[in-house]
């Protein structure tokens, strides 16, 4: 596996080393000057963070925290959240959910998406690997597509006493370049992003100050969907094909000369 | 409409106001542009508990009066902020007088912070805590207009004004469809006081935060000032029918409405060859419901076979349970051809155990986007290209034996030329 990597990575890098797709997915933490510093509390009001940012937010024992960020094809995202909880309090158990643009629940692969503190712990972390977004799925599945992502962070269980106390969270969402292997065909026409069809009327009307459901796209845009490294491997598929056929043909072609021909006939 | 737009609005008035040849647009702008301003309005408790010291040493009500006045100077200018009081007046033992104590102390609009300061140094705690009936009036005082609606409700005891139970005062109020979010703040709180304020906030979808210390306070509503100045999208209150046959037709945008236990709604939405419908949908739990639940959404045709359908099962502890769906409608190559009317079904499984009130509905959130469709995958593999070991391996192997096959054949043609 391992060794399949390093060489589809040297492929890679032979073949065509400046292809868009030769870009890292998770942008580095440029922006952790204006990294929101709040949460919202419903799917409308989510707060949108960028892939790679480090949000942080207040918040009262039972609130449910949303945020929201952009996913795009190929990419693996991670969800991780810390809760910072007060000095004294019960077990309690809190959880991450993740939704995407259609509200619908996504799946963790793993990670601990649910985890108990224990009484008086000072935080508790959180975790959750997406399944990879793909460009395509057919209607009746229900596979991550790229577009908006909505994080929610609540506690599950908790003694009325703990109720309404202040705690800390932090949200950071990575992600994971997945590459060729998770190149699907065909593409949605719009990504999944909530809205999507009052944003592009919006856009026409150059209106001025407008509340969208959801005004998300990953920093370098959405991935126009065309390029993946399947180019590469099947190009050069082609060309080593090529080469093999060319040896073959040298290797029973010989010299030219039937066998029975004596030399300088 | 799902955006507000702001601008666009005022453009128009502009525009109608000069070509009416009126000299003054300005106040035609203002006019449009107060429709969707947030307002917010600060509850605040003063019974005569507000007289315990127990908040970093000071009053309740010297806590109070301090983060009041932090406040008011950090509103922010769009917000319209007005201050209810509730138990400020009437000092009597008389239940029937002081469950009707509330007043307007100052009003909801255009903030003058030293007057509003003025107004709330003047309060001394005194009466009862009718909580219910301040509530009321307060959604009152927020009436009209378009923007964000937020109460902040501030109490330091549980409500004395039973029967009216606040909880089911605040989820009346949730289900005119005014959009308004009430926050509860406790000061010192003891259990039950904790869970009537929470109650009441998640009757309206707002947040409960207990308060031992001023700062607190004042961070928190500080905070809900803030959020409440948050542009957000204001969703259009709709009717579902029982039947697709009578369901209201919907265009992209958000919606809301009122699902009751066991019903089903019912919306229709047309859809055009070669376009994508989207539609998601939230119902909330907004009272204590039994800890197993679900939310059905059906994409059906008008004949009434289903088309795609999405579905969540849940159990714990919720705000909102919701699901979705997606349906490209393929391309014909008709000329004209007629959009099909998808009906969509929500369905909800929620249950509540005996005693607790099931009217009005759980609040509905319904989400519905028409865009153009996809292009459908005509192979698993993007545009059907290869990758791998396997395949290099193959074509190899592919290659080589052509070359093998084209040097004999060319090898045989040269030793059957050379013959003749």
């Amino acid at each position: 596996m391992r060794i399949t990597r390093v060489m589809s990575a040297a492929l890679l890098a032979l073949g065509l080393a400046a292809g868009p797709a030769a870009a890292d997915s998770s942008p580095g933490p440029s922006q952790e000057g204006s990294a929101p510093t709040e949460a919202g509390t419903s799917f409308r009001t989510a707060t949108e963070i960028e892939q790679g940012q480090q949000a942080t937010a207040n918040g009262s024992a039972g609130d449910y925290l949303y945020w929201s960020f952009p996913a795009d094809a190929g990419q693996r995202p991670t969800v991780k959240a810390t809760v910072k909880l007060p000095g004294t309090h019960a077990a309690e158990t809190w959880r991450i959910d993740v939704y995407d643009g259609l509200r619908r629940r996504q799946a963790c692969q793993w990670g601990a998406q649910t985890r108990t503190a224990a009484a008086n712990a000072p935080s508790v972390e959180l975790a959750c690997v997406l399944r990879t977004v793909r460009a395509w799925s057919e209607p009746w599945a229900n596979d991550p597509l790229p577009g908006t992502y909505y994080i929610r962070l609540t506690v599950v269980d908790l003694p009325t006493s703990d109720l309404g106390v202040r705690v800390g969270a932090e949200v950071r969402v990575d992600s994971e370049d997945m590459g060729g292997a998770a190149a699907v065909d065909g593409r949605l026409a719009e990504p999944l992003v909530p809205g999507a069809a009052m944003n592009s009327a919006a856009d026409e009307d150059e209106s001025g100050t407008s509340a969208v459901l959801s005004a998300i796209e990953p920093e370098d845009g959405w991935s126009s969907g065309w390029w993946s490294d399947r180019w590469v491997w099947t190009g050069i598929g082609g060309v080593l094909a090529a080469l093999a056929g060319i040896a073959g043909y040298a290797l029973t072609r010989g010299s030219g000369r039937p066998t029975r021909v004596p030399p300088g006939a | 409409m799902i955006i507000r737009k702001r601008l666009a609005t005022g453009l128009c008035a502009l525009l109608a106001a000069l070509s009416a040849g009126l000299a003054f647009p300005d106040g035609a702008v203002a006019d449009e542009t107060t429709a969707d301003v947030p307002k917010v309005n600060l509850v605040l408790d003063v019974s005569g508990s507000m007289r315990t010291r127990d908040i970093d040493g000071g009053t309740r009500m010297a806590a109070a009066k301090q983060a009041f006045n932090e406040v008011l100077d950090a509103t922010p200018e769009e917000v319209r902020l007005g201050i209810r009081t509730l138990g400020a007046n009437y000092p009597g033992d008389d239940r029937r007088t002081g469950c009707k104590d509330t007043a307007q102390l100052y009003p909801v609009g255009p903030l003058d912070r030293t007057e509003a300061k003025t107004a709330v140094a003047t309060l001394t705690p005194t009466g009862w805590t009718p909580i219910g009936p301040a509530l009321l009036k307060a959604a009152d005082d927020l009436d009209g207009g378009t923007g964000s609606k937020r109460i902040v409700l501030i109490s330091d005891g549980e409500d004395t004004c039973a029967p009216l139970d606040p909880c089911e005062v605040a989820r009346e109020i949730a289900a005119k469809g005014i959009g308004l979010t009430i926050d509860t703040l406790g000061l010192v709180p003891n259990a039950k006081m904790r869970q009537q304020l929470s109650c009441i906030a998640e009757a309206t979808g707002g947040t409960y935060t207990s308060v031992e210390h001023t700062d607190e306070l004042t961070d928190r509503v500080n905070q809900l000032v803030d959020r409440a100045a948050d542009p957000v999208v204001t969703p259009v209150a709709t009717e579902g029918a029982d039947a697709c046959a009578k369901a209201p037709t919907l265009k992209s945008g958000l919606y809301t409405d009122r699902e009751e236990f066991g019903r089903q709604r019912w919306y229709r939405v047309d859809v055009e060859p070669g376009q994508e419908l989207r539609a998601s949908v939230s119902v909330a739990a907004d009272r204590a419901v039994n800890p197993s639940y679900g939310v059905l959404l059906r994409a059906v045709t008008v004949h009434g076979r289903e088309i795609v359908r999405g579905e969540a099962a849940e159990n714990g502890r919720t705000d909102v349970i919701s699901t979705g769906l997606r349906y490209p409608k393929a391309e014909t190559d008709e000329e004209d051809a007629p959009a099909e009317t998808v009906c969509l079904q929500v369905t909800n499984s929620f249950s509540v155990a005996s005693g607790v009130k099931t009217t009005p509905g759980l609040p509905l959130e319904l989400t519905v986007d028409v865009v153009d469709g996809p292009s459908q995958a005509g192979d698993v593999a993007s545009f059907g290209l290869g990758r791998g070991w396997w395949l290099l391996a193959a074509l190899v192997v592919a290659g080589f034996l052509a070359g093998l096959l084209w040097g004999w054949l060319s090898r045989w043609r040269f030793a059957v030329w050379r013959t003749n």
